[in-house]
């Protein structure tokens, strides 16, 4: 049972190449990405709406698509459930004609299903609106009716809250997380947004450039990205080339410095990278792996302060903080926490050569 | 007064249109669903062809099609003893060729308006390309659809070169009312001319203010 897909496409700027199994994952599976990396057209590969070169798709042992024995499943077959980022509701029906399109039975059947998907998304009041007169987030719920009257088999999110305003968005976030939960059947989210992700799901699949570089359990995945693409997606700040120069130490050129650390570092290893939030201020001469600071631009935010050094590194810090620890002053040096650090490599580069 | 040349014109404009609407929007449909860009744009260019070209132009190639003599001409007389060139059919056949890329150009832009995304979504909810093709596309494209229809029919009421070249200029059988109003100018009767000048000319505002009525009409029931 699940979703398995592995597929390749080839695009204009990149060949998009997917391969991921839901089996066993009870939450959300969430593919985190730039635009334009092949988020929506894995999704639109897996509703069938495009056609991939190469791979195959099975969805609860149901094999939508493999090309070698040539099995192509139309869209109208798969069972696909697409929240599309406009919600693509039929402009020139009402919205309980929305839903009832999507259903099958006679009159009273599909008047009662929509009445019953009406009820659970409490939109019951705009049954006989027209879409254009909804705002994004009653929108947002009718498309979802219409969607889970339809029995879909697999939910598909694409960038669901993209279209949002942004104070409604978090109440909308965990409305919809509720409606989610009580969903019997794999949920796909597509989204550009770490926050979004991080809240949402379970798995990841980060998708940098067609490429998958990095998956796993999304705590783990933040943890540990890995891959350059992955840590800048995942939201990390502070990425720079580094040269491994023995088990414990590694050289960064754009800091001058040289870094020992405890764990054993990786002989793959060619950029490193620290969040923002987790550099400490400390004096100079302290010990530990220290940058001196020579401060070039201060950012305040209404919760977060953020400071950035002339050689590009960022350091954040809670206004609280910000006001009580420190004085509002800056600090002297950062120091670099050794459980902090990430040991990176491009994903890319270490491709071409292999 | 002869008023042949106006049920005649009515008559080949209405038979004109009815073919022109429907094989207007499949032929746009067919065309929209061409995968081959470059053979895209060859159907493209060749179907908006007679409405570049001269209606002279066009009207010759039609002669040269169904001329009595020609492929297609000894065709239809051979299989259907249906003699075309110099009979109504071919004012309308003359209509319909002009008049078509109109409604074809029309019904395209229509079409490809339409979000691509309720094709899609129609498409995952399991609905069948019929259902999605009438309730959804259609509904969506109608106001253009219907706009092309109105430009189409009245190109077809004032349509002259191609009719005079297959169709000739014979009067109580296909003198159409352009026909009509220049052969009464060649012979002198200005007064005549005027008469067919203004009924045409009330006829084509009438049709189009129609048009422009069911327009506002679909605009506000678009808007719910």
């Amino acid at each position: 049972m699940g979703l398995y897909v592995d597929i390749e496409k080839k695009l204009k700027d990149f060949t998009l190449r997917v391969k991921f199994d839901t089996e066993g994952n009870n939450g959300i599976t969430g593919i985190l990405g730039a635009s334009g990396c092949g988020k929506s057209m894995t999704l639109k590969s897996i509703a069938g709406i495009v056609t991939p070169d190469r791979g195959r798709i099975v969805l609860n042992g149901r094999v939508l698509y493999d090309s070698e024995k040539k099995i192509h499943v139309k869209v109208q077959g798969r069972k696909v459930g697409y929240l599309f980022q406009s919600y693509a509701l039929f402009p020139n029906m009402t919205i309980r004609d929305n839903i009832e399109i999507a259903v099958e039975g006679s009159k009273t059947e599909r008047r009662k299903t929509a009445d019953r998907y009406l009820a659970l998304m409490k939109i019951q009041e705009l049954a006989d609106s027209y879409p254009n007169r909804l705002s994004g987030g009653q929108q947002q719920r009718a498309a979802l009716a219409r969607i889970l009257a339809s029995k879909p088999e697999v939910l598909m999110l694409d960038e669901p809250f993209s279209a949002l305003d942004a104070y409604l968005k978090e109440i909308l976030q965990i409305e919809l997380l509720d409606i989610l939960k009580n969903y019997q059947g794999d949920i796909l989210m597509v989204t550009h947004n770490r926050d979004e992700v991080y809240r949402f799901c379970d798995q990841i699949h980060i998708l940098d450039r067609g490429q998958m570089v990095a998956s796993g359990d999304t705590k783990a995945v933040f943890h540990n990205p890995q891959a350059v693409a992955a840590a800048k997606l995942t939201g990390c700040k502070n990425i720079v080339p580094a040269g491994r120069k023995s088990a414990h130490e590694l050289f960064v050129p754009a800091w001058g410095i040289t870094m020992m650390m405890e764990r054993e570092i990786p002989e793959w290893l060619d950029h490193i990278g620290i969040r923002a939030h987790y550099l400490i201020p400390a004096a100079a001469g302290a010990a530990g792996n220290i940058i001196s600071c020579r401060w070039e631009k201060v950012l305040e935010d209404p919760f977060e302060i953020t400071a950035i050094l002339d050689n590009g590194v960022w350091w954040k810090v809670s206004k609280e903080d910000w006001k009580s620890k420190y004085k509002e002053q800056l600090p002297e040096c950062l120091k670099l926490p050794e459980e902090s650090v990430l040991f990176l490599r491009e994903e890319q580069e270490r491709e071409l050569s292999l | 007064m002869d008023f042949s040349p106006i049920l005649i014109s009515l008559k080949t404009a209405s038979a004109a249109i009815f073919i022109t609407f429907f094989a207007g929007i499949g032929v746009a449909y067919g065309v929209n669903g061409i995968k081959q860009e470059k053979l895209q744009i060859l159907l493209d260019g060749i179907l908006t062809l007679p409405l570049v070209l001269p209606p002279t132009v066009a009207g010759f190639f039609l002669l040269y099609l169904f001329g009595v003599r020609r492929p297609l001409g000894q065709f239809f007389l051979e299989y259907f003893s249906f003699k075309i060139a110099f009979s109504w059919a071919a004012t309308v056949l003359a209509a319909v060729v002009i008049s078509f890329p109109l409604m074809y150009r029309s019904a395209r832009g229509a079409f490809e308006q339409v979000d691509e995304n309720l094709i899609y979504a129609g498409q995952t909810l399991g609905l069948s390309g019929w259902t999605i093709f009438w309730r959804i596309l259609m509904p969506q494209a109608l106001p253009g659809i219907v706009s092309g229809g109105v430009l189409a029919f009245t190109r077809g009421l004032g349509e002259f070169g191609a009719t005079a070249m297959i169709a000739g200029n014979i009067a109580g059988k296909t003198r159409t009312l352009p026909l009509a109003i220049y052969s009464e100018v060649a012979a002198g009767n200005m007064d005549a001319a005027g008469v067919y000048v203004w009924i045409i000319v009330v006829m084509s505002l009438l049709i189009v203010g129609m048009m422009n009525l069911v327009a506002a009409k679909m605009q506000s029931f678009r808007r719910g």
